[in-house]
């Protein structure tokens, strides 16, 4: 679903859509590396609204459709790499949950591209940021969710 | 346990849609454990149905509501302070629960989510197998503690068919032979001899071919 | 005597016996039966007449048997439990005895699963075991399973099956004895190819004596081609196959394979002959009727013999 351009606006004018994105961190790896790329001065997008986990094993489905429901146009939950989960297996439970979900938001209309997982260390300050950007183009591109509410 | 699983989403939105409020009712008890129709079970379900119901650009509110057992009307009676519009009951317990909110509230269309499918075990995390078929007469101490009805495909009361190759029934290479299963237990447990023994006929009375069934305890009857 | 079987008549006397199969059908045609009972008349004592086998709808047992039974061949009616209760079986054993059937196959059924009706309930109300030990108490208590006495009793040679090859091995011996407490008069065995698993099952029966309560026939059918016989060995429940057998169809060529197939069954009743306690051989050329004549012949079983 496009949004409409107001007839006012000129293409010129026509603002860039800018997609909400909620991202579900884990306290030990993905959050840490975001805060390092704070400390390293990378800019944290707006458009990215950090939610941090204990550990992705906390994720819970209904976190991703709770997402979804309040308008979220992408959902990306961010853990450990495979074989470093703090917790173990945290993080491939929260894999087998991303994919799951992925299934579940289809049925409903939502693409399930716009749910990702990534994995990183806490050490990643500038992948974080790669992510985020990446994140962000691949949703804009997307377009907004249905569900999408203004406020 | 009771075990159960999801209705295709397709079908339980197409049962649901005509609807602009309904409730969704979950049961805490077996389905819970199955996590087919718990709490956590209300709360996708109803996420998804909202979503959808957007989608379709719909007006669907779904009221949530998961009690401690739907086969009892003490809990069922919770349900009430709630139905306040509700259209339909979305019943994700088992086809007792689903039938015995009908009873509770008949002005009300009462629509299953669950498919109830067995009596069984939780085998493994997600794997859920059958044991026992309530057939009413009780054959566990003939048959070394495995149920041929339930287990065998065919329901075998005196050995296995034919078809039972390498511990596996023909029907499925999933499913165990419960003949090979029987057999290996009494082997183990010094018996074989009694396989030796015929089981008559069956009398099926007691099962689900003597009509609905019921247990009446005078004992336990309210005193009025 | 039991019955008016030939079959039984043929084993009472204690000639080897023969018997051949007629699977009915898939459609009205009266003819078709009576076209392969034709094919075997003269050949085999006795026909047995298949009740949907592999769960696949045909022509009933009892219609094919009396077809069959018309062209002169004495029918082997085959119930199975899959799609009777109690109450239909009991009738059908009636009507059936009634049009002068004699022999009575008792099994269990292949499940649905298998057939052209996967989405059918099935019965299963009695087993193999209950099944032959209420045609016993219909036959010789002259009573329904249900304890009421019967005007005019059926009279019927009870048969079974058994599969030597099956698992668990261990009660494969047991389960025979089980049907012979039941009331058993023969058995056909499964298909044989493996003639050494064949022989260890038959010294578990002979050494419990079970062959002199039973007249067991061992099953065998000749292969068409190299593929039924890989598909025997790799697709059908309870089947064991020797690789040595496979790759001798594999081997021989193309227009040899059917003589070859004919070969190996021949040389199979041969074998099977000699072990104790075998009393005949239960050949099934299934949809290839005509070759039995053949088969019979050049296993030395023919002509068959005559009785009263």
């Amino acid at each position: 679903m496009v949004e409409v351009p107001s007839e006012k606006m000129s293409p010129a004018t026509t603002p860039v859509f800018e997609p909400r994105i909620v991202a579900l961190l884990c306290h030990y790896c993905a959050f840490a590396a975001a805060d390092m790329a704070g400390v390293m001065r990378l800019q944290h997008s707006p458009n990215i609204r950090v939610i941090r986990l204990p550990c992705t094993g906390k994720l819970d489905i209904l976190y991703l459709l709770r997402a979804f429901e309040e308008g979220a146009d992408g959902v990306m939950v961010a853990g450990c790499e495979e074989g470093s989960c703090h917790f173990v297996k945290g993080n491939l439970v929260a894999k087998r949950r991303v994919n799951f979900t992925k299934g579940l938001v289809a049925q409903v209309g939502i693409d399930p591209e716009r749910l990702r997982m990534y994995n990183l260390s806490s050490s990643m300050g500038p992948r974080w940021a790669e992510i985020s950007r990446e994140m962000i183009e691949h949703v804009r591109s997307l377009g907004p969710s249905h569900l999408r509410r203004e406020k | 346990m009771i075990v159960a699983k999801q209705k295709p989403f397709e079908t339980i939105y197409g049962m649901v849609a005509p609807n602009k409020r309904i409730m969704l009712a979950g049961c805490g008890s077996c389905v819970t454990v199955c996590f087919a129709g718990g709490e956590k079970e209300v709360g996708i379900l109803a996420s998804l149905l909202r979503m959808r119901a957007q989608k379709d650009r719909k007006d669907l509110d779904v009221v949530e509501a998961t009690i401690k057992r739907q086969c009892d009307v003490e809990f069922i009676d919770e349900l009430k302070p709630k139905l306040d519009g509700v259209e339909a009951i979305l019943s994700i317990g088992c086809g007792a629960g689903v039938q015995y909110i009908a009873e509770r509230f008949g002005k009300t269309i009462v629509l299953p989510g669950l498919d109830t499918t067995f009596l069984g075990v939780t085998e493994a995390m997600g794997v859920w197998t059958e044991r026992c078929q309530g057939c009413g007469d009780c054959k566990l101490h003939l048959t070394a503690g495995v149920c041929p009805i339930a287990r065998c495909s065919k329901s075998l009361l005196n050995g296995p068919c034919g078809g039972s190759m390498n511990g596996k029934c023909e029907v499925s290479a999933d499913t165990p032979c419960g003949w090979q299963l029987i057999v290996d237990r009494m082997e183990a447990l010094g018996i074989l001899d009694r396989y030796e023994q015929i089981t008559p006929a069956n009398d099926w009375t007691a099962s689900r071919d003597g009509g609905p069934r019921r247990i009446d305890r005078e004992d336990l009857h309210e005193i009025k | 005597m039991k019955s008016n079987s030939r079959l039984e008549a043929v084993l009472a006397a204690g000639k080897f016996a023969l018997t051949g199969e007629c699977g009915p059908p898939r459609g009205a045609d009266p003819g078709a039966v009576a076209k392969k009972a034709a094919l075997l008349l003269g050949s085999v004592d006795a026909a047995n007449v298949t009740d949907n086998q592999t769960a696949v709808v045909r022509m009933s047992s009892m219609g094919a048997s009396l077809h069959v039974k018309s062209a002169g061949v004495d029918p082997i009616m085959q119930m199975v439990c899959r799609d009777r209760n109690r109450i239909a079986m009991q009738s059908d054993i009636l009507g059936a005895a009634s049009h002068g059937i004699s022999n009575l196959l008792c099994l269990s059924g292949d499940h649905q699963k298998f057939g052209d009706h996967p989405t059918a309930k099935n019965v299963f109300d009695l087993d193999s075991i209950q099944l032959i030990a209420m045609v016993k108490k219909m036959r010789d208590e002259e009573m329904f399973l249900g304890g009421e006495k019967i005007k005019v009793a059926p009279k019927l040679f009870i048969g079974a099956a058994e599969n030597p090859f099956a698992h668990p091995l261990a009660i494969r011996v047991p389960r025979l004895a089980k049907k012979i407490a039941a009331g058993a008069d023969f058995i056909q065995t499964q298909c044989i190819f493996n003639i050494e698993q064949f022989q260890k099952w038959m010294k578990g029966v002979t050494d419990r004596g079970l062959h002199e309560k039973v007249f067991i026939l061992a099953g065998v059918t000749p292969f068409k081609s190299w593929r039924a016989a890989e598909y025997m060995a790799t697709k059908v429940p309870g089947m064991d196959v020797p690789a040595a057998l496979v790759e001798r169809m594999k081997g021989a060529p193309k227009e040899k394979a059917k003589a070859t197939g004919v070969d190996i069954c021949v040389e199979l009743i041969e074998q099977l002959r000699e072990i104790p306690g075998v009393k005949g051989i239960h050949l099934m050329a299934i949809e290839w009727e005509e070759i039995v004549p053949e088969i019979a012949k050049r296993a030395g079983l023919l002509p068959r013999p005559e009785v009263a």
